[in-house]
């Protein structure tokens, strides 16, 4: 099940051009799905067809806030079932995972809130915490169990005065990856800002030192490292997202 | 409403245009999701194989995701409006009714030994288990791929299945099922070509 991504292993420089190259994928494997496509319409256009899978995402997205249940709660599981070793995921391999001193480490507030002081793991550690077995289910497919505690976000959001009516949570990471979030998913009960992992702190593979955890999106939707986040209403996107994954991808 | 009725002199009338419109629909939106569905469980396979790139749509893992959540539209509206006149418009009754394990036995021995006439317009007892199997089999496509694309917000429907995991292969098995019916169904066109035409001008030549 587990499949660390083999392409980005070799310069700094590597990792952008091949989101380049994905980007450029997208349309050319549009366009050659296209062909093979049994129709009698010109869909030999890739730029329209990119065009028409865009708009339907972005359809998607309202479809899936439709439908999204903000009391609904995800699956909870047992110690028993957490999935040993829960598998490493991200665009880069493992030994490419940023090392952090959590002593020199603030997380950084800013757009729609009042109160924008940084926040230490101390002061992080000081707020009311939650804990959650869940499954986090991967856009590749596979999925595992794991437990996940910490701060849950949207006693976060109201501690430091966050514009609860505004659409969107952007959060900046130290891996130069982002992502953002609906304002009901974040203040969905099991969405937290994760400071541990199973009983002790987030190891540096599963994202110290703070991770979101959100159970009701896939695991992209999950970022690690976290430095920044910020409330806004402009969607800020997101690392996948930018580059095709749906936005929204709720569970 | 008789499934043949006179369109022109020696002509008989055996597909109706709905039934016509939604089959080449549904031909190509279920291409569109096998073809970016094997893409995607490329990515995380669940078997000891992996489909090859010629017969994926999509180019990667989001090109595969965003046609799949794409087609799935154009596959499911065709399919109410195909499932609402099979069953409201009595299209099921007369062309799949009635079924018996007798029949399909008696059918398929008849097959087997080449002395199974095909009649245009009729469908023999093994064709009519065959649609009945594809079409549960496309409902069971459906409801399995909305579990795994809502496992939260439509967890009933996850836990009818067994799980998220279970859900997966579930999903698997049924798009086998389908690709299984569309490579037999193929082969009969091939060996019985005068099937085709009446598929897109909806009338035939009458047979004595």
């Amino acid at each position: 099940m587990f499949r660390q991504r083999k392409r980005v292993k070799l310069a700094e420089i590597e990792p952008d051009l091949i989101r380049l190259e994905r980007r450029l994928f997208l349309k050319n494997g549009l366009s050659l799905g296209a062909l093979t496509m049994l129709t009698g319409c010109d869909l030999t256009d890739g730029d329209a067809v990119d065009k028409v899978l865009w708009a339907l995402s972005r359809w998607n997205d309202k479809v899936q806030a439709a439908l999204f249940d903000p009391t609904k709660l995800a699956p909870v599981y047992t110690e028993a079932d957490i999935t040993k070793p829960f598998p490493f995921n991200a665009f880069y391999d493992v030994d490419d995972v940023p090392e952090i001193d959590g002593n020199d480490w603030k997380l950084e507030v800013s757009g729609l809130v009042e109160d924008k002081s940084p926040w230490p793991l101390a002061r992080l550690r000081g707020l009311p915490q939650a804990s959650q077995i869940t499954r986090h289910i991967c856009i590749e497919g596979w999925s595992a169990i794991g437990q996940w505690s910490g701060v849950p976000f949207r006693a976060f959001l109201e501690q430091v005065g966050a514009d609860l009516k505004a659409k969107y949570v952007g959060f900046k990471c130290a891996d130069r990856y982002y992502s953002s979030l609906d304002m009901a998913t974040a203040l969905h009960p099991q969405t937290i800002l994760a400071l541990d992992y199973g009983k002790d702190p987030l190891p540096p593979e599963y994202g110290f030192p703070l991770k979101l955890r959100v159970p009701t999106k896939l695991g992209f939707k999950n970022p690690k490292h976290i430095g920044a986040l910020f409330v806004t209403n402009d969607n800020p996107g997101g690392y996948w997202e930018d580059q095709g994954y749906n936005w929204y991808s709720g569970s | 409403m008789a499934v043949q009725s006179i369109e022109r002199r020696g002509r008989s009338r055996l597909h109706p245009l709905i039934v016509r419109i939604t089959h080449w629909v549904n031909a190509y939106a279920m291409v569109c999701m096998i073809m970016s569905g094997w893409r995607i469980y490329d990515a995380s396979p669940l078997f000891p194989f992996t489909f090859p790139g010629w017969a994926t749509l999509g180019g990667w893992l989001g090109g595969a995701i965003a046609w799949h959540l794409a087609a799935m539209w154009l596959l499911v509206a065709n399919g109410m409006i195909y499932l609402a006149y099979g069953l409201i418009g009595g299209h099921f009754r007369r062309s799949f009714l009635p079924l018996s394990p007798a029949a399909v036995w008696r059918d398929l021995t008849a097959a087997l030994t080449f002395k199974l006439d095909h009649r245009l317009g009729h469908y023999n007892a093994v064709q009519r288990l065959l649609y009945v199997a594809v079409l549960l089999a496309g409902v069971l496509a459906v409801a399995s791929g909305l579990a795994l694309w809502k496992p939260v917000q439509l967890n009933f429907l996850s836990n009818l299945f067994g799980g998220y995991e279970i859900t997966r292969r579930v999903h698997f098995i049924a798009m086998s099922g389908i690709v299984g019916f569309v490579l037999v169904h193929l082969a009969l066109v091939l060996l019985v070509p005068r099937t085709l035409p009446p598929m897109i001008t909806g009338t035939a030549k009458d047979e004595h």
